[in-house]
């Protein structure tokens, strides 16, 4: 019988062929990236590659390892930081003002048994998680004004937070490692709006004020001026008073009485013969 | 001829075999339970085709499947090989050749100088290949993955020229894009600890960014600070990321804009011509300041000499200015001089004015 098979070559194929598939079934390579739970018949047996804090990599529980076959299945469980993404929660602070918020959580399951029989899988637990983020974002954040939501990472809020997801998240098996808020927004519509309309005056005042400034300033540089000159004509005028009288009334006659452009009306002169110009012409 | 119609049954028999058995096999893949079944049913395909044919079942059963191939070359294989001498087939060495190019290149690997190999054996981490020419087993065994770690990536937030709006410490609102240039520092770390490294980066820098406007103002983030904000961003995503063992280090945030949004622009706007007018006004101030001092300075000065002469001579200086200013004066305008006295005269004033405006009528005329 044996002879006979070794020598039909297509059962010796079939042959090595199945042993190699029992063989597969058999021994399974766990890489770093995957720890996972070997359950036979829907009982879950042990688990392989588990994660633990502070391992480095290349001594972990990843190689080579063997399972009954057929008999034992691996449930594989992803080892590295997956992360839950959160739908834009509205949070209403104490001061009743809205504030959109979108958060992000990053865990890693470090029970992966607990997981199994808890969730299933990734994704469940990732589902499972997302509403639970939400709620405490909600809470935490509800109980505070509105501008200590801009920053919420001074103070307790973010450890609130995830300190609430955590104890969640051990139900499934799962650690949060790191709550962040991605982005805090203004709801659109008159949230926004306002602030908007907010930014628009807090310029306009500005910009009132700037050329208020502007205007003022130039109205001391003037008066500045005039003052200055007033001094310079008083420090120069005042050696003889008399003479200037005299001296700026020369000027100013010829200012004013030398007409006599296309534009300018002549002026006409009645003089008295007493006049002082005709003292001479008189003749005495 | 009949030899290779029995060639061709034979071969379709065979197919037969294998296609049936994939059937079990498929199952098997999925779960173990069913594939034991699957292997006890093995009788089930046609075992007994292949036993029950004809001669050739005699010879060993390398050289069997080799007369396989033969036959099946007559029929579609276009002659196949020649024999080598000795009278034995090409195949085997084929098989060997193909051994050995595929230990060759699965287990010698070149990293290039940006490069680093991460190398795991069996699936358990080994080591880390440095450039150069590197030797692993061949693959099943040990698998390599090349990683660029000089490569430094960038990640633009947002992506395209959308609005990405953030709140300032002060309440207000600021449009902000800004890219964050990464790379790979551990590429083991990089593998294996974080499901989705670039996605996490992009997320971690989302969170520092907000976090770190959040502590300034509208006016800092738009203008001097912007650096320190860069900055802070820098440290705290290397933070948060040091802290997930992410293996990867942030060579720089550049914020490559931050406007305010385009809804409050205009008013933005009007505060820079509020600033320009403001200068206008100053500027304009202190050139009148300018001229009116020179003036003052001019005319005090002018007088100045005048009176410096005048002190020598003041009688004569001061009649002879007196005469010449009436020279000037006087020359130039009509006068009347009215001798008689106790007579009031009849001032013809709208005569004179007449005569005034006539030279302006004769500069007419000559039209």
């Amino acid at each position: 019988m044996m002879g006979r098979i070794i020598q039909n070559p297509v059962a010796l194929g079939v042959i090595i062929i199945a042993a190699l598939f029992i063989l597969l079934n058999t021994i399974v390579i766990v890489p770093e990236t995957r720890q996972g739970v070997v359950v036979q018949l829907g009982e879950p047996k042990r688990i392989v590659n588990r994660y633990q804090s502070g391992e480095s990599f290349g001594a972990t529980g990843a190689g080579l390892i063997a399972k009954i076959p057929f008999f034992e299945q691996i449930v594989w469980i992803d080892k590295r930081i997956l992360d839950v993404e959160m739908e834009q929660q509205q949070v209403l602070s104490t001061d009743q003002l809205r504030l959109q918020v979108d958060a992000f959580a990053r865990y890693r399951v470090t029970d992966p048994l607990r997981m199994y029989i808890a969730a299933g899988s990734e994704a469940r637990v990732s589902d499972e998680l997302r509403p639970i983020l939400g709620s405490a974002l909600r809470n935490e954040l509800g109980k505070r004004p509105f501008a200590a939501l801009l920053s919420p990472e001074r103070g307790q809020v973010m450890d609130n937070i995830q300190a609430g997801l955590n104890r969640v998240a051990r139900q499934y098996g799962a650690e949060i490692v790191d709550v962040r808020i991605k982005r805090a927004d203004l709801p659109d519509g008159t949230p926004l709006e306002s602030a908007y309309q907010r930014m628009r005056t807090a310029r306009d005042q500005e910009a009132r004020t700037i050329r208020a400034q502007g205007a003022k300033q130039a109205q001391i540089i003037r008066a500045e001026a005039d003052a200055s000159a007033a001094r310079t004509y008083a420090e120069s005028f005042g050696k003889d008073a008399d003479f200037y009288d005299f001296y700026r009334a020369m000027k100013s006659y010829e200012t004013t009485f030398q007409g006599g452009g296309p534009d300018d009306p002549q002026s006409s002169f009645v003089l008295s013969p007493d006049n002082e110009y005709l003292r001479q012409f008189r003749g005495n | 001829m009949d030899k290779n119609i029995d060639g061709e049954a034979r071969r379709r028999s065979i197919l037969g075999t294998i296609m049936n058995m994939a059937g079990p096999w498929g199952n098997n893949g999925d779960s173990g339970n069913d594939g034991g079944n699957g292997n006890g049913g093995g009788p089930r395909n046609p075992w007994g085709s292949p036993a029950g044919r004809p001669s050739g079942g005699g010879r060993k059963g390398a050289s069997s499947l080799e007369e396989l191939f033969k036959r099946g070359a007559g029929g579609g294989f276009g002659g196949g090989l020649p024999k080598r001498p000795g009278g034995r087939s090409w195949w085997p060495l084929i098989a060997i050749a193909f051994i050995v190019l595929w230990v060759l290149l699965t287990s010698i690997h070149r990293v290039s100088p940006q490069e680093r190999g991460v190398v795991t054996f069996l699936g358990s981490y080994s080591r880390t290949m440095q450039p150069g020419l590197h030797f692993s087993l061949p693959t099943p065994l040990e698998q390599v993955t090349k990683l660029d770690v000089e490569d430094i990536r960038t990640i633009d937030i947002p992506e395209g020229e959308a609005e990405k709006l953030i709140l300032t410490g002060d309440q207000n609102i600021v449009d902000l894009a800004y890219s964050v240039r990464w790379n790979i520092k551990a590429p083991e770390l990089f593998l294996f600890q974080i499901a989705e490294p670039e996605e996490t980066i992009m997320e971690v820098a989302e969170a520092a960014m907000r976090a770190a406007v959040a502590n300034f103002t509208l006016d800092d983030t738009i203008g001097a600070q912007r650096t320190d904000i860069e900055q802070q961003v820098e440290q705290n995503m290397q933070q948060l990321l040091d802290g997930y063992g992410a293996g990867v280090v942030i060579r720089g945030i550049a914020i490559k804009k931050a406007d305010p949004p385009a809804a409050v622009n205009d008013a933005f706007k009007e505060v820079s011509a509020a600033q320009q007018t403001a200068q206008t006004y100053l500027n304009e101030a202190r050139a009148y300041a300018q001229q009116l001092t020179a003036q003052a300075q001019g005319e005090s000065a002018a007088f100045d000499k005048v009176y410096e002469e005048y002190r020598l001579a003041p009688r004569v200086t001061r009649q002879r200015m007196y005469y010449e200013t009436m020279e000037r004066v006087l020359s130039k305008v009509d006068k009347t001089v009215i001798e008689a006295r106790g007579i009031t005269p009849y001032l013809a004033l709208p005569e004179l004015q007449k005569r005034a405006q006539q030279p302006a009528v004769t500069a007419v005329e000559p039209k």
